[in-house]
């Protein structure tokens, strides 16, 4: 995956670039406004990372004329400003994402991650399967190995999410934000609870797991015996 | 020298000398009036007197001729009062009166004398003669004998004196009067002056207790001080809220950093196996996290404080939103052994952040579930939403340890966490970031005692926008 950092903080770029080339993918660093619009105007990135605040051109101007030229390079916007009514700005002016400052690369690696699949075609997809894990988003079954298991709307959703980012890591902000539609910190283990009950559900009775904790970061659900770094 | 300077610097000494001079002058413009006012008037009688005496005079001689002039002019002489009488040849030379010498030249005028003339009277002693002041009206006979009358001055002179006299011991009392009014009037009011100044001066020496000294009075000085004092008692306590809130930040930013450092340095000691390496690294993780919510949290506050935008707010179902969160903890107060369930939901709907509301009603879920947790009965956290009037409250009750009726406001001040939970994980910022949200909101956080345990209240004011919600059957 090829992403494109805007930030004109050296340091955090290049810890960006090296933590994001550790990750498997290559990162390209760009100090100021206007030579990241200049860059990825010429579409070859699958992610930008967008740093609010910059020289010559701030991080909002640059997403919103990379959309009204048609380019929808999926964009996460970095900011130290995190109050709600920044987000939605955030948001309003084109990006696809919101990340407040200070964070954990993990966090931003899922959520880049993520963004990128945002554009591949699953959301038309009716059925999601991982394994031999089903759901069915129009008639909102979920079934393992044929058996069907019954799931609370809001674990059906979370089920929903987690089966739709497959093979990648959702963090908990990212579940709560996705499932609960709140964008705060959840600071106790309200989410694990709410994990810990669909992995009952999904797991009880069956020797694969599929939903794994990645320490650290979140959770994946995934289908081979191939194990995460847990 | 300089100490007169430094008088004058007093504005009650400056004051009195002003009225002072004010006095004097209008005094000495008075005096100047009134005497020369009182001069002409006798010096107009004294010349209608003559002018009569003179017609008088001329009567005589038209009767008479010479000899009844002279005969007249001996008896009107001869009379005590304060009238000139003289005659005289062409040549000067006096015939008749009671003038024994006079000023020469002013008998060869023909007419009133405009200025005072001396002259010398009859019958005082001839061996100290006395000049005297007067004025007189000379009239030349067709045959070129003259006649004067005229009055002496002595007496307007002496009006004048004594007016003037009476005038400047009137000034003199006023001086005296002035000073004493000013180091009775003045001197006290500066003394006022000077103690509210000294008190000052130990304020801002670092007394910072101290006051103006406030006499009862009630007076203007009174009135200042009172303010003053009310004023600096609002001064101290934002100062000592500042202090407060430092020392808090101080604290409550280096546990964590504290806990950190240590991590670091006892891994680096003795972690040898990658496993113990990672566990270390997680923990710090775990501590820049719990720094990182405080800043957060703090920024928020601040941000809520200084005036957030309330485009972000809109018409909200609050009984969702509460119903939400409720199904959010449920789970994990489950898992924590609290018995959390959902009491009366009135469905109400009131203008509000959702997003801010929920993190609010999240937060006192929390503390309710988290400081419950620290009693010994089993724990019970009920989340109700009830309408009354023109009201809407939300409200998070547990039979937990509960808040010290006392300390109630301390509650929701910034980092206050009351001495039992200092021990608890948190920010300490919970309760006033749900107090600076419930003001963005219009409403108020109220913390009163469920016996036992603690009823927090969120009272949102309803607008007239507002509506009832149809009944949300079924939804748990």
């Amino acid at each position: 995956m090829k992403i494109l950092v805007i930030e004109d903080d050296r340091e955090a770029a290049r810890y960006l670039e090296k933590a994001f080339a550790e990750a498997g993918h290559s990162a390209d660093v760009a100090g100021d406004g206007e030579t990241g619009y200049t860059l990825a105007e010429q579409g070859t990135y699958d992610a930008l990372v967008v740093d609010r605040m910059l020289p010559r051109r701030d991080g909002l101007s640059v997403v919103a004329a990379l959309r009204a030229q048609g380019n929808d390079t999926p964009a996460l916007i970095l900011s130290a400003l995190g109050q709600v009514d920044d987000r939605v700005t955030g948001l309003r002016a084109g990006g696809d994402d919101y990340l407040t400052k200070p964070y954990a690369f993990s966090e931003l690696l899922a959520r880049i991650e993520v963004l990128q699949r945002r554009s591949s075609p699953k959301e038309a997809e009716t059925v999601y399967r991982v394994g031999d894990l089903e759901l069915d988003r129009l008639s909102h079954t979920a079934k393992r190995a044929g058996q069907v298991i019954i799931l609370q709307p809001r674990e059906f959703r979370l089920l929903e999410y987690l089966m739709r980012h497959a093979g990648q890591v959702v963090t908990r902000t990212m579940l709560l934000e996705h499932v609960w539609d709140y964008h705060f910190d959840p600071q106790t283990n309200v989410i694990d609870v709410h994990v810990s009950r669909l992995r009952g559900k999904i797991e009880k009775g069956f020797d694969t797991p599929l939903l794994h904790t990645v320490r650290g970061a979140g959770y994946m659900l995934k289908a081979a015996a191939a194990g995460t770094d847990a | 020298m300089s100490r007169f300077r430094a008088m004058m610097k007093m504005t009650a000494v400056r004051l009195s000398a002003l009225y002072l001079l004010l006095f004097t002058v209008c005094a000495l413009v008075l005096v100047f009036y009134m005497t020369s006012l009182s001069v002409r008037l006798l010096t107009t009688q004294t010349e209608a007197a003559v002018n009569e005496e003179i017609e008088s005079i001329g009567q005589a001689y038209e009767r008479g001729g010479i000899a009844g002039l002279v005969r007249s002019i001996d008896r009107r002489g001869r009379q005590p009062g304060a009238y000139l009488y003289l005659v005289a040849d062409p040549a000067g030379r006096i015939v008749a009166g009671n003038v024994q010498s006079i000023e020469i030249g002013v008998l060869q005028t023909d007419g009133w004398i405009e200025r005072p003339i001396n002259y010398e009277r009859y019958g005082e002693g001839s061996n100290d003669p006395q000049m005297h002041t007067a004025i007189a009206r000379v009239v030349v006979m067709p045959n070129g004998i003259r006649v004067m009358v005229g009055r002496d001055l002595g007496e307007p002179e002496q009006v004048r004196l004594v007016v003037r006299r009476a005038l400047m011991a009137a000034l003199g009392i006023m001086g005296v009067g002035a000073f004493l009014i000013w180091f009775f009037v003045g001197r006290r009011a500066l003394q006022r002056i000077d103690e509210v100044s000294a008190a000052s001066q130990r304020i801002m020496g670092g007394d910072l207790a101290g006051r103006l000294p406030v006499s009862g009075s009630g007076d203007e000085f009174d009135r200042l001080a009172d303010n003053l004092n009310g004023m600096l008692a609002r001064i101290q306590e934002l100062n000592e809220g500042v202090r407060h809130v430092s020392d808090n930040i101080a604290h409550d930013l280096k546990t964590p950093l504290t806990r950190m450092h240590n991590r670091a340095e006892s891994a680096l000691a003795s972690a040898k196996t990658s496993k113990a390496w990672r566990a270390a690294m997680e923990g710090m993780i775990g501590d820049s996290d719990q720094l990182i919510r405080t800043f957060n949290a703090i920024l928020m506050i601040s941000r809520l404080e200084s005036g957030y935008s309330t485009e972000t707010m809109e018409l909200m179902p609050l009984s969702t939103i509460a119903e939400d969160v409720f199904e959010l903890y449920e789970p994990s107060a489950e898992e924590a052994g609290v018995n959390f369930t959902l009491g009366r939901i009135d469905p109400t709907s009131v203008k509000a952040n959702r997003e801010l509301v929920g993190q609010t009603i999240s937060n006192l879920v929390d503390n309710a579930i988290k400081y419950a947790n620290a009693s010994e009965n089993p724990v019970e956290v009920t989340l109700s939403v009830e309408k009354e009037n023109d009201k809407v409250k939300v409200i998070v009750a547990d039979n937990g340890p509960g808040i010290p009726q006392d300390q109630v406001d301390r509650a929701t001040e910034r980092f206050v966490r009351l001495e039992e939970s200092r021990s608890q994980p948190g920010s300490g910022l919970g309760l006033s970031l749900a107090k600076a949200v419930m003001k963005l909101h219009g409403g108020t956080l109220e913390l009163t005692d469920n016996a036992p345990g603690l009823r927090a209240v969120l009272v949102f004011p309803v607008g007239e926008e507002t509506y009832e919600l149809q009944s949300q059957g079924g939804r748990r």
